[in-house]
């Protein structure tokens, strides 16, 4: 929460018992916000706090650990095939969502330990491609697994999920209290939104407690760690394991929300997007993590509604449309973030890191 | 048998391919200790520049010989991707040098995304037909084994290139220069080596080379589109770790065997699991080799170089 706090230019150091307050009413009332502008905006608040889940989980993985993931999206795809198996009428299977959601998350965390144990090894860069590849072929199998057994259903993915129910509580289904009606979207909006706060508050309990600085120090001289008694090895199988937990989990939500999964959600454009929030944000930060994973989201979604009318005003045709305007975004975000301000938009606090590492000039 | 022999020509032909684009990773690799995410982009721009070329060509002189267009296509398509090699390097990797380990990776990814959409903004996101200008007739040199001259010209051309390559890096004092920066830059800067433009210098080989190799996929395939180049980079950069990274003659060798594998891989991988798998599955083998490559034997087939660096 301090680190939030700290986020928010101006205010944050000034007041910040007041700029608290402020962020809270601001999560709290975003959603009714959101629906002025349309149930659209409503729907990328949602998933905004999606990829929060996710960039958070990753910025474990990468911010904390020095583990640099290219297949992180794989995690995601695990939790969110999880319940479309357990959860639709794929196979027929219909189960609570507290059993899919942990076993979702348990199976995105054996996959992470199954990725973690053959790249112990690997250091940096060839750590990056090997998760990427990884990643490749979780989607590969995916879109394949539709013959000679139909498992996935292929490139066409699975509909129908089951939406989440809370223990009878469906909360696909719009609340009415007579004439007063809660539409679906806000009851997701602040599902998730507990659900982000649980993860920050157990991922700041984690980064400053003993394996969260065992984390640091691998990450900043795996030898130096090594000699002061830290086993490598199994920090860098937690650091997969718990990351890959975030995604799972994410994916489970993402399946219920969505209705829909399909391979074409969990491509590698979709890791990249997530580790540029954390890298946009700050490798290492929660608040990095929150603040590139809401800026990334939304950003795209205002220049859809701005560049598509202006482009059609100025040349009468959509020349760059969303889908390219959001590539060319990330892209440009991680370029440029890299070379002009490596450390990030909220650069990670100087306890838990060494500045002159994030600074370079070596 | 003569499915074997088949995918054995196959994969000599996809092969060079790789090889000759691996040899762009090793070098900047050697070099630099960076591997450059975007190389496989750089195979894309050179097809759709050459395709580009080659249909201006068309339009302007339809009567032009079918060879003579194609050598004006790569020889436009050779000096983009150069310039654009040197643009990378000078605009955004020099000035990462000495930055934390992940940071000039980091840029890297994002510079393989930027081209992607540059190429989706100028050519769009469709496939477009690469003209096929020397013959795709096949001939049955043994019969029941399909060769087509695409694929002689394919192979006789990395060929010599590579040779060309091999004799500027071995045998001229520009070669020599490119070594010294690659075994030690500080040192060789100490012996007068002007290692800046040593190191521009080998992105701009690298990504002539690229070009190449991207007119001769499109070739092959027949087709070109934006996202041509990646899967390609990736297989041409397991085939540089396969081979030894930083090491040339183990690129090319990398880049031979990995074809191969893929090649005969695809043709057998039905049978071998009981049909339970199938050829959809051939971009696993690349990925597969790597991760099995860099656990037992991370210096690859030829390399001398440690990959527990960076």
């Amino acid at each position: 929460m301090n680190e939030l706090i700290e986020a928010v230019p101006y205010l944050g150091k000034r007041h910040p018992r007041l700029t608290k307050w402020l962020i809270i009413i601001v999560a709290l009332v975003a959603p009714l916000i959101a629906a002025y502008f349309g149930r659209s905006w409503m729907r990328i608040l949602d998933f905004a706090l999606l990829y929060m889940m996710l960039a958070l989980g990753l910025n474990l993985v990468v911010g904390f650990a020095g583990l640099l993931d290219l297949g992180y999206i794989a995690f995601y795809a695990v939790g969110a095939y999880t319940w479309a198996f357990l959860a639709s009428p794929h196979f027929g299977v219909h189960m609570p969502f507290w059993i899919v959601l942990p076993l979702g998350a348990a199976f995105a965390a054996l996959a992470g330990i199954i990725l973690g144990f053959p790249v112990l090894r690997l250091r940096g860069d060839y750590l990056a491609i090997v998760t990427l590849g990884f990643g490749e072929i979780v989607r590969i199998f995916m879109n394949n697994l539709n013959h000679p057994v139909n498992i996935t259903n292929g490139p066409q993915g699975i509909n129908a999920l089951d939406s989440l129910n809370l223990f009878g509580w469906n909360l696909a289904q719009s609340l009415s209290f007579g004439d007063f009606k809660i539409h679906y979207l806000y009851l997701y909006y602040y599902f998730f939104l507990l659900c982000v706060v649980g993860s920050i508050v157990f991922i700041k309990r984690l980064q400053i407690s003993r394996v969260g600085r065992a984390w640091a120090a691998m990450r900043d001289d795996e030898l130096a760690a090594k000699a002061i008694g830290i086993n490598v090895r199994n920090m860098k199988l937690l650091a997969f394991s718990l990351g890959a937990t975030f995604g799972g989990v994410a994916g489970g939500l993402f399946g219920s929300f969505q209705g829909f999964v399909s391979p074409e959600s969990f491509s590698l454009m979709e890791s990249i997007a997530v580790l540029t929030m954390v890298v946009f944000g700050g490798m290492g930060n929660i608040a990095g993590a929150i603040v590139g994973a809401l800026i990334l989201t939304a950003l795209p979604e205002i220049l859809r509604n701005i560049a598509l009318p202006v482009q059609e005003a100025l040349f009468g045709t959509v020349i760059l449309d969303p889908e390219v305007l959001r590539m060319l975004l990330l892209s440009l975000a991680m370029i440029l973030m890299m070379l002009l301000r490596p450390a990030g938009l909220v650069p990670a606090h100087a306890r838990y890191s060494r500045p002159e590492l994030l600074k370079g000039g070596a | 048998m003569e499915t074997l022999l088949q995918q054995i020509v196959n994969g000599l032909v996809v092969g060079s391919v790789y090889a000759l684009v691996a040899l762009g990773y090793t070098m900047v690799y050697g070099i630099l200790g960076l591997i450059n995410f975007a190389h496989g982009e750089v195979v894309m721009i050179g097809a759709l520049t050459a395709l580009q070329t080659l249909l201006i060509l068309m339009g302007v002189a339809p009567e032009m010989a079918p060879l003579l267009k194609l050598a004006i296509a790569v020889l436009v398509a050779m000096p983009v991707c150069m310039l654009l090699g040197f643009l990378m390097e000078r605009l955004a990797y020099r000035r990462l040098r000495g930055a934390p380990r992940l940071a000039p990776l980091i840029t890297a990814i994002g510079m393989s995304f930027l081209l992607q959409t540059l190429a989706m903004i100028i050519w769009g996101r469709n496939y477009h037909t690469f003209p096929q200008l020397i013959s795709t007739a096949p001939m049955q040199p043994i019969p029941g084994v399909f060769v087509t001259p695409v694929q002689v010209a394919i192979v006789i051309v990395s060929a010599l290139v590579m040779a060309g390559l091999i004799l500027l890096v071995t045998k001229t004092r520009l070669g020599r220069a490119m070594r010294a920066t690659a075994e030690n830059h500080r040192v060789a800067a100490l012996m007068g080596v002007d290692t800046n433009a040593i190191i521009a210098l080998t992105f701009v080989i690298g990504a002539g080379l690229a070009a190449v190799a991207g007119v001769m996929f499109a070739s092959n395939y027949g087709i070109a589109h934006y996202a041509m180049g990646f899967m390609p980079g990736l297989k041409a950069f397991t085939a540089a770790v396969l081979g030894g990274i930083g090491n040339l003659g183990g690129a090319m060798l990398g880049g031979i065997v990995l074809g191969l594998v893929e090649a005969i891989g695809a043709g057998y991988i039905e049978t071998m699991t009981f049909g339970f798998l199938n050829s959809s599955y051939q971009d696993i083998f690349a990925f597969v080799i790597l991760g099995i490559v860099l656990i037992f034997r991370p210096t690859g087939l030829l390399g001398e170089r440690v990959s527990d660096r960076a």
